[in-house]
């Protein structure tokens, strides 16, 4: 259990690409969600097509691809440095970018469901008594999806948490920087001796992900209980 | 107030193409299911876009507008009540956007709902739903309701529990209601105009009392439930149950009266119910006798056939066999007499509010 200092570095990377990758996606998720339960625009299908990309690409595939275009020599990942000094390359905001890209699809489903849950009638009601469409969606629909949005955001966290393959290939695996807790204990095990503390790792890797779906259980449940008027 | 409605949409085989103007008070667009009466309601309210629509409002454009800048109250066949707020949230959602939270006090006790303020709809019956439905409708202060078949999800005491309530409504506030009902009992209790309508288009339209005593409506309503409405005065209640009524033509009896002496009343007389006789009857156990004239017979699709009577400047409708009309010699303007039983009328056809 306990970790040396290499191993706690590794944690609190992974805890902050993971916290960082679900935030920042977490409003775009929902945004990307609405549209494709609510909305019929020209270009749907290839939206949906790419947000679910990841999903089926091989990891190295997705990580190859975000250094063509947020590397430093890509056109995205030169603008972004030029404009805003945003660097992904190589950096633990790109160990992040991959996280989030990785865990997106899982959370635009899972919100996109709990979207289409909910019966477009009831906002049409909001619409009637007065409330402009944010006003419905922030009052109405987003209280209703809530449980839907809590399920996204632990399954891209946890996606974010275990991702390695578009990580290590898009900003290598350089510890204090970019080594999450995968690519700790990939590095570990391709040493002699390295197993007991990779095993250390894995251990909180699982406390990791065990603690996020109780929580978000525990979130769900309280949420349900609300909506039910119980 | 005066709402004027001209919309055009197809979709599908669906064709609708109607014109009406409604007045003050209770307008029912009444027809069978696919007449297209939703599809007018959601276009006033602009929930559904048409092909082509021209609605005004006191004279000003409306369906130029977004839903939510219309201030039309809307309470839906299902309540829609929103499931993760408490009643009284439910209620202050609408006066948030409408500003009428001085008026909540009085709707509240207007609709019975006080006791429910903190309950969530999911435990709510059905017609305490609907009743928060239409005060939430009313909060959000509306230029005018709009009303779906509001009692069509209730069984029959549940509908009986709404009634009155949609009579205080009706007499209290003074929003226009357009009203959409498959079921003539509720409109002949509630409306004052009456649009009907038929394979997406207008097949009368008018003043209630009009429509239903019009001869050419008897096919569009339904033969067994077409027939007048009268108005008439509670005169006295006797002991043994029956009632005296005033109409225009004369006194009736009839059983379950329930409104006080003196109150104004409104009285349903199905078509089916209604003898002819050229001859005043003597020695009939029906006691209702009003002396009337032919002003129209119209022949139906089938054996029957409606005719428009004239009692006392009230307009009543008889439907006999068209056999009847030969062997009686039936004429316009010939001067009979119409004999309607007093068990024949139902309670539920007689109702307050006769204005």
């Amino acid at each position: 259990m306990i970790l040396d200092e290499a191993g706690w570095t590794a944690l609190r990377l992974s805890l902050l690409v993971g916290v960082t990758a679900t935030l920042v996606a977490l409003p775009l998720a929902i945004w990307i969600a609405w549209l494709l339960a609510r909305r019929e625009f020209w270009g749907k299908s290839a939206l949906n097509a790419l947000v679910h990309l990841p999903l089926v690409l091989p990891p190295v595939v997705t990580g190859y691809l975000l250094l063509l275009t947020f590397g430093r020599n890509g056109t995205v990942g030169r603008f972004l440095e030029d404009t805003l000094g945003l660097v992904f390359a190589f950096r633990w905001t790109g160990a992040a970018l991959a996280a989030g890209v990785m865990g997106f699809p899982l959370m635009v489903r899972a919100i996109r469901l709990a979207i289409e849950a909910v019966d477009p009638k009831i906002e049409d009601a909001a619409r009637t008594l007065g409330a402009p469409g944010w006003a419905v969606f922030g009052s109405i629909t987003l209280p209703l999806i809530l449980p839907g949005v809590l399920a996204g955001a632990v399954m891209g966290f946890a996606k974010a948490i275990g991702e390695f393959g578009a990580t290590i290939t898009f900003v290598a695996n350089i510890p204090g920087e970019t080594q999450t807790l995968p690519s700790a204990i990939y590095a570990l095990l391709q040493v002699p001796g390295g197993e007991d503390a990779a095993i250390r790792l894995v251990i909180w890797a699982c406390i990791i992900a065990l603690g996020a779906v109780a929580l978000s259980e525990w979130l769900a449940r309280r949420v349900a209980r609300r909506i039910a008027g119980a | 107030m005066s709402l004027s409605v001209s919309i055009r949409h197809r979709f599908g085989d669906f064709d609708l193409d109607v014109a009406f103007d409604a007045g003050p008070g209770v307008t029912a667009l009444f027809g069978r299911s696919g007449a297209g009466k939703t599809t007018i309601v959601n276009a006033v309210a602009g929930l559904l876009q048409p092909d082509h629509a021209q609605i005004t409002l006191d004279g000003t454009r409306f369906d130029t507008l977004p839903v939510h800048k219309r201030r039309v109250g809307y309470v839906f066949q299902d309540a829609r009540l929103f499931p993760h707020m408490t009643v009284a949230d439910n209620l202050d959602y609408a006066s948030r956007y409408g500003a009428r939270a001085s008026d909540r006090p009085r709707i509240i006790e207007m609709l019975g709902i006080g006791a429910l303020l903190d309950r969530h709809p999911a435990t709510l019956s059905g017609g305490e739903k609907q009743r928060v439905a239409l005060g939430r409708a009313l909060l959000s202060n509306p230029r005018l309701l709009l009303m779906d078949e509001p009692l069509a999800a209730l069984d029959g005491p549940r509908k009986a529990e709404i009634l009155p309530y949609l009579d205080r409504l009706k007499a209290e506030t003074g929003v226009p209601i357009l009203y959409v009902s498959h079921a003539v009992d509720e409109v002949a209790r509630l409306a004052d105009h009456m649009v009907l309508l038929a394979g997406g288009r207008v097949a009368r339209a008018g003043p209630l009392f009009d429509v239903m005593a019009d001869p050419a409506a008897v096919p569009l309503l339904g033969v067994r439930e077409a027939g007048a409405v009268l108005r008439g005065r509670v005169v006295e209640h006797d002991e043994d149950g029956l009632s005296t009524l005033q109409l225009a033509a004369g006194t009736i009896q009839l059983l379950g009266v329930q409104a006080p002496v003196g109150a104004e009343v409104r009285l349903r007389v199905l078509a089916q119910d209604v003898l002819l006789s050229l001859t005043e009857p003597q020695g009939l156990s029906a006691q209702n006798i009003l002396p009337v004239t032919i002003r129209s017979i119209r022949a139906g699709d089938g054996p029957g056939a409606a005719i428009a009577l004239d009692a006392g400047g009230d307009a009543l409708l008889a439907r006999v066999t068209g056999r009847a009309v030969q062997s009686l010699g039936l004429v316009e303007g010939q001067q009979l007499f119409a004999v309607i039983k007093a068990t024949s009328v139902a309670q539920s056809a007689i109702s307050g509010g006769a204005t």
